[in-house]
């Protein structure tokens, strides 16, 4: 309860971006971008990387690859797009 | 002896699969859209139906860009097709980003539903079809499309005859 209250005091502090508080709110925003959008990077890159190696290995099977490849990509952004609603959230709410 | 072949030189002819799975993500989008609208209603009024709105709009252009990409760089060559999707992946983004970023300001936008709903729309349309591409992939005699299941079925083979 003492820590809710705190954390009301405080939004005003962290509002203020000239403020040391504003300064660590933006801070926080753009790690939790920034590292939210790394691993899904990874994550896509070796994804890919194996999908390309299994369609030369099985050109027949191509099809079936790039579905699933399509939908692990798009499963994948969806944690870059956690970062990035945590960042919009941090930064303008 | 024979050459040995680079995967990334390979090319990949036939129709894109990825393609047809970003319109059908797109028409369940369409068809999700009044309950989006009602949820973003629901949180935050006027403001809130029109961020989901916005949101789900930004959703489906970013499948559509990643199937375009994958549909017109595969023909050319994997190589090409590798690098246009960990381009586009930080292409689409910025996009997203630059998206966002216009619109924070203005009245109509609610930035926790916009933020709610991009996860939501995005999480729950790949689930949706997924449900299907999944069952299709391991069993593809569920595929709705079938002729049969549309039209007359044929007599089933191990039906015992009389």
């Amino acid at each position: 309860m003492e820590a809710l209250s705190l954390l009301v005091a405080a939004e005003p502090i962290v509002k203020d971006p000239n403020s040391v508080g504003g300064g660590l709110t933006a801070l926080g925003a753009g790690l939790a971008y920034g590292f939210a959008a790394i691993g899904p990077a990874l994550g896509i890159g070796n994804l890919v990387g194996k999908s390309v190696e299994a369609m030369a290995r099985q050109p027949e099977a191509a099809g079936m690859v790039r579905t699933t490849m399509f939908l692990g990509i798009a499963f994948t952004e969806a944690l870059a797009l956690i970062g990035f609603v945590v960042f919009i959230l941090l930064k303008f709410a | 002896m024979s050459t040995p072949v680079s995967p990334l030189g390979s090319v990949l002819a036939g129709q894109a699969p990825e393609v047809s799975i970003s319109r059908d993500l797109v028409k369940r989008g369409l068809f999700a859209a009044p309950v989006v609208v009602l949820g973003g209603f629901i949180a935050d009024s006027g403001a809130g139906a029109a961020s989901a709105a916005f949101a789900l709009a930004l959703v489906l252009l970013n499948f559509s860009l990643a199937a375009g990409l994958i549909a017109i760089t595969a023909p050319i060559s994997l190589g090409l097709m590798m690098g246009a999707i960990l381009f586009g992946y930080i292409a689409r983004l910025g996009l997203i980003t630059v998206a966002v970023l216009l619109v924070k300001d203005l009245s109509w936008v609610s930035i926790p539903v916009l933020g709610g709903a991009i996860i939501v729309t995005h999480l729950g349309l790949l689930f949706w079809e997924m449900k299907y591409v999944a069952a299709s992939l391991a069993f593809p005699g569920t595929k709705p499309n079938k002729p049969y299941l549309t039209k007359s079925r044929p007599p089933d083979k191990h039906q015992a005859k009389d």
